[in-house]
């Protein structure tokens, strides 16, 4: 493809993950302003260590291939770019794999042929090892620090990559670019990057595009928005006559799910917002004007990894006592006391977990109430074991002691607890936790290389 | 007679900020009562560790981001997202106690 600097540079955002979806009116309306680009981010750390650390997606294979099929089909058709991030949800090789799937179905089945570019952002151990051992890895704000041994136990283990791969997969022609873990907004920054663009601009407006919709207002996870990249300013446009973009929800947004808005950190340099304006130019549109790309001294990536914790088993009860109610916290210590004494030689009372909805079951230690006033309680038992049987065995153990256990002042003595099923108990299987959380400078090793193939 | 933030406030939330942080933002409805609460430092670490019963080192920061109207303070996540005990993966409902919040 010949690129060259246009006046405006429109990308269209159809999702705010993969396998959201978006009304079909919304991208057909995206396609008339024919954009250059269409890009997705299609993950997140939001839904917890599991997808990463099993290796599985978090999103609907079904979904993300009715988002991609239209994305394919207009972009393949229309010779414009289309652009994945984080593709499979956590980004991993499985992940990308399971992406690139569906991605050669769609192919078969609309006779779609391009060049597609692949980007892995897995790092090996070797490489992380290394780094640890030359201190060129440090943990983010809260994170512990790393060790070899949480390095080996770690079953995915990725950096998100910047918009530089991308770039040199656009560049050697690629219509679709698959991108392993990647920074959010570097699929949608890529391109407009290359071609010259301003990239603090490209990039924070790519902070937003990665969440479509969902910084226009009403907001939604499953609409479209267009971002217009200008030479000194971007433009914010809602493709759905529902929404608008108002400069209070463009600045909203940026508040979101980060700890600083003026400085927004990411590969080899942070967004400094300081002196970013918003406004209001009608039709609801926002322009946004004054976003600086800063680049650290020494271009450092995150790295992400989880391990596998053990496995879980959990049972749901209720219960209407007002009796018991009122002694809840007395009664599930003592139930843990109980089933410590019945197998002295093997305390398993740190694995096993009290969820009490109606009391502190959503705030857990953060919940500044004492005492409920809840008539009824949801109570999740959950057990938190090295293996499968292990967990089946304390989740059981603890469901039939509460049921029957006597505690002070019960006058209903046929069970405490209501079961709103039979089984009673669900294996919950692999636990998993967020083991690496790093900061890892590469020392200047390309890392990240596109795999181009021809489809 | 001190009046509740309800008031003054149109959005009251909380997210992670990462599976180590969690981050609660406070939009207020218009400039003059983000001034308001602004210039009386309404919202500051010792508020949020009180309300949250957590260490005032454990608040990692508070930002007022006039462009939003809104005030931003995250703290330390008790637990890592998804580790042994949590309760909230996504941290979308740790808001509630900044509901308490007068002025």
């Amino acid at each position: 493809m010949g690129w060259i600097m246009t006046d405006e540079f429109r990308v269209l955002s159809p999702t705010a993950i993969l396998g959201y979806g978006f009304p079909e009116s919304s991208f057909r309306k995206g396609m008339e302003r024919k954009p250059h680009l269409i890009a997705v981010d299609a993950g997140s750390t939001d839904p917890g260590p599991y997808y990463l650390g099993a290796g599985k997606a978090f999103t609907n294979r079904a979904f993300v291939k009715r988002d991609l099929r239209y994305m394919l089909r207009e972009g393949v058709k229309n010779n414009i770019p289309v652009v994945v991030g984080t593709a499979g949800g956590s980004g991993a090789s499985v992940h990308l794999e399971w992406c690139r799937q569906i991605v050669l179905e769609i192919a078969a089945e609309e006779k779609l042929s391009f060049k597609m570019g692949v980007i892995p952002a897995d790092v090996s151990k070797e490489t992380v090892k290394k780094a640890l051992g030359e201190g060129r890895i440090t943990p983010l704000a809260c994170v512990p620090e790393l060790t070899e041994s949480l390095v080996d136990e770690t079953t995915y283990l990725v950096a998100q990559i910047g918009p530089e791969p991308i770039i040199e997969a656009l560049k050697a022609g690629c219509n679709v670019v698959l991108a392993g873990r990647c920074y959010d907004p570097a699929c949608f920054a890529a391109l407009p990057i290359m071609l010259g663009y301003d990239e603090g601009l490209a990039l924070h407006m790519g902070k937003i595009l990665e969440c479509a919709a969902i910084a226009a207002t009403p907001g939604s996870g499953a609409d479209c928005a267009l971002g217009i990249l200008k030479k000194d300013s971007f433009i914010l446009e809602a493709l759905s006559p529902k929404r608008k973009f108002t400069c209070e929800s463009a600045a909203a947004h940026t508040l979101y799910e980060k700890s600083d808005p003026y400085h927004l950190p990411g590969p080899g340099g942070a967004i400094n917002l300081e002196n970013c304006s918003f406004t209001d130019i009608g039709d609801g549109r926002v322009e946004v004007r004054g976003s600086r790309f800063e680049p650290t001294p020494r271009y450092l990536i995150k790295l992400e990894g989880a391990r596998s914790i053990g496995y879980r088993s959990i049972s749901i009860a209720g219960t209407r006592d007002p009796i018991m109610i009122g002694s809840i916290d007395q009664i599930l210590a003592e139930v843990k006391a109980h089933i410590k004494e019945m197998s002295p030689e093997d305390d398993r009372s740190e694995q096993l977990f009290f969820h009490v909805y109606g009391k502190n079951g959503v705030m857990g230690q953060l919940e500044p109430l004492a005492t409920t006033s809840s008539h009824e309680l949801c109570i999740v038992i959950e057990a938190l074991c090295p293996s499968q049987d292990e967990a089946d065995t304390l989740c059981s153990v603890a469901r039939s002691t509460l049921l029957h256990y006597g505690y002070a002042g019960r006058i209903s003595t046929a069970g405490n607890l209501a079961f709103p099923f039979s089984p009673s108990d669900i294996k919950m299987g692999n636990v998993y936790e967020f083991s690496v959380y790093h900061l890892m400078d590469p020392a200047g090793e390309e890392l990240f290389k596109p795999i181009i193939e021809d489809i | 007679m001190k009046r509740s933030i309800l008031e003054a406030a149109k959005v009251i939330r909380s997210k992670n900020a990462g599976p180590f942080e969690l981050t609660f933002d406070i939009i207020f409805k218009d400039r003059e009562y983000f001034e308001l609460f602004k210039s009386q430092n309404i919202v500051n670490p010792e508020l949020i560790a009180k309300l949250y019963k957590i260490d005032v080192s454990d608040v990692l920061g508070i930002v007022w981001f006039a462009p939003a109207n809104a005030v931003k303070a995250t703290i330390k996540r008790p637990l890592a997202s998804g580790a042994p005990g949590e309760t909230d993966i996504y941290g979308a409902q740790q808001h509630a106690p900044l509901l308490e919040i007068e002025f």
